[in-house]
């Protein structure tokens, strides 16, 4: 075949191959949101969710996500950022740290079952956490981990040696080259990490069936003391986040407009998780420009 | 002016159990220029990058021998590498500003290795004075919050040498600073060089025997990871005593 021909032939199959990820990707996000947008309603996002009769909405389930999500990378984001830096920046090439990468590679093809019942057993009975958030946090850290982790070492090797040996041979210590130079060149790197890692969070269903629990009490939010079992605040309340009120409508839910629900709430998911990944973006930008920019 | 600043005696530097250095004994006079010369791999840029230890950052370097400066062995345990390093300024042959504005590449190196605060005004004049020392500071002075990358290679290797100046270094090793570069700017770069001799000891490796011969006070002229010969660069170039030294000079061969 002459090369020419080759050439061609390439390019036409690289493009039917994206043509076929774009198709079904918009089918997939079309079919959601075209189903699922006529149920949103003010209503809908503000009201409390019903067991029984029509009506009821995703209000606390919303909420507890969103809490659930910023929970998770409080505890997460810092563990992820320090092994990060330390597998970039400070392991040497040996079997231990080859140990450790395997280790965070087994972490994060679990399957999410086994990674929640056994969060179930060690901190929901046996540290006593209960059906929580916190317990809920704690078992989508085993998941966050890895991929967070990844990506920050990812983004941070990524930084060109240059820029390391520019900071060193400026007097500056390993560990102000890192934080002065190398962390802000990697951020927009590590906001792609939190925002994969987010998407997971937010998907998640299975894990948090053990752990944060499918109830969804009444809650206040105009109770700030976090302490307080009714305030939106508590860590320690049981938290049906949106993902298990999908999954849960759909097996068990035995009110009337139990699939308009589960269409309306599919759709909230995915507008919410597009938000906070232009969000981060934006957030991201703004961090480095003030990072990296002079003042 | 024969004040030794770095003296240098057996060096011999090690890549795992490979010796790329063979015992270079070399000294360094103060506010002179001082050229390396050899082919590629005459281990040149690797000697240059002992004197302010910049080789400690690849795994299994080890170097021997004796580095001196100030009569203070730099590889000596108690040393501060960071110290060192401050007084040991590096311009690299690719152009690595960081990916900061004009004003905090100069800024960077003095806002977080100092002990001290430094106030925004006196910030600005360091700035400014080190900007004016690398000759680049008429090309810059109406940009200086802009990204040091939107400038040309030359105007960024300026940046980096500014960068070094705002540390107030004693030494300025220059590892091929312009091979990178188009003529024109490599001309601004040397002219930069030649106006802050005075002020500072500068050690420039180069692949460019012209550029030697315009700038530099001393030469040596490295072949295999040995000194071959070492001398004012007159002599070297008009009358080199050894004779790969003049098959070099006269393109035999590198």
């Amino acid at each position: 075949m002459n090369p020419k021909i080759a050439n061609k032939i390439a390019d036409a199959v690289i493009y039917i191959l994206v043509a076929i990820v774009v198709i079904i990707l918009a089918l997939l996000i079309g079919f959601i949101l075209i189903t699922g947008i006529p149920h949103i309603s003010w209503h809908f996002l503000t009201s409390v969710s019903q067991s029984f009769s029509a009506g009821g909405g995703i209000r606390d389930q919303l909420f507890n996500s969103i809490y659930l999500l910023i929970l998770t990378l409080i505890i997460s984001f810092p563990i992820a950022l320090g092994s990060g830096i330390y597998l970039a920046e400070y392991a040497p090439k040996n079997w231990f740290t080859s140990l450790i990468q395997t280790a965070i590679e087994v972490l994060s093809s679990l399957p999410s079952i086994i990674v929640g019942l056994f969060c179930y057993l060690l901190f929901v009975i046996e540290f006593q956490l209960g059906f929580s958030i916190l317990s809920g946090a704690i078992a989508l850290t085993f998941f966050n981990l890895p991929l967070l982790t990844r990506s920050i070492q990812e983004s941070l090797e990524s930084v060109p040696d240059l820029q390391r040996q520019a900071g060193a041979s400026l007097g500056l210590s390993r560990w102000k080259t890192i934080t002065g130079i190398i962390f802000p060149i990697a951020i927009p790197g590590i906001i792609t990490g939190i925002i994969l890692s987010a998407g997971r969070v937010f998907g998640e269903a299975a894990a948090l069936i053990y752990t944060a629990g499918e109830s969804a009490p009444a809650i206040s939010y105009s109770n700030f003391n976090p302490f307080n079992p009714a305030s939106f605040l508590n860590p320690m309340r049981p938290a049906e986040t949106l993902a298990v009120h999908i999954w849960k409508v759909n097996t068990e839910g035995v009110t009337p407009d139990a699939s308009q629900i589960s269409s309306g709430s599919s759709a909230v998911l995915i507008i919410v998780i597009l938000i906070f990944n232009l969000g981060a973006h934006y957030l991201g930008k703004h961090l480095y420009d003030k990072m990296t920019a002079s003042k | 002016m024969t004040d030794k600043v770095i003296t240098s005696e057996n060096v011999r530097l090690y890549y795992g159990e490979k010796e790329a250095l063979h015992g270079v004994n070399l000294d360094f006079k103060k506010n002179e220029i001082t050229a390396l010369i050899g082919p590629s791999g005459s281990g040149k840029s690797t000697y240059l990058r002992c004197l302010n230890r910049i080789n400690d950052l690849i795994p299994e370097v080890t170097v021997t021998g004796s580095i001196k400066m100030d009569k203070q062995d730099i590889y000596a345990p108690n040393v501060d590498i960071t110290e060192l390093r401050k007084r040991v300024g590096m311009v690299f042959q690719q152009p690595n500003p960081f990916p900061f504005s004009v004003y905090e590449n100069v800024a960077y190196g003095v806002k977080l290795a100092g002990r001290s605060k430094v106030s925004k005004a006196e910030m600005d004049k360091i700035v400014e004075d080190s900007l004016k020392k690398a000759a680049v500071w008429d090309e810059v002075k109406d940009n200086l919050n802009d990204s040091a990358l939107s400038f040309s290679g030359g105007q960024q290797q300026r940046i980096c040498i500014a960068r070094v100046l705002a540390v107030k270094p004693e030494i300025i090793l220059l590892d091929e600073p312009t091979s990178a570069l188009d003529p024109i700017s490599s001309y601004a770069i040397e002219n930069t060089l030649l106006s802050i001799k005075k002020d500072y000891t500068i050690i420039i490796v180069t692949h460019n025997m012209q550029q030697a011969s315009r700038i530099s006070d001393q030469t040596a002229f490295l072949l295999d990871g040995k000194l071959v010969e070492a001398g004012p660069t007159k002599e070297i170039f008009i009358n080199p005593k050894e004779k790969e030294t003049n098959d070099y000079l006269n393109g035999k061969f590198g």
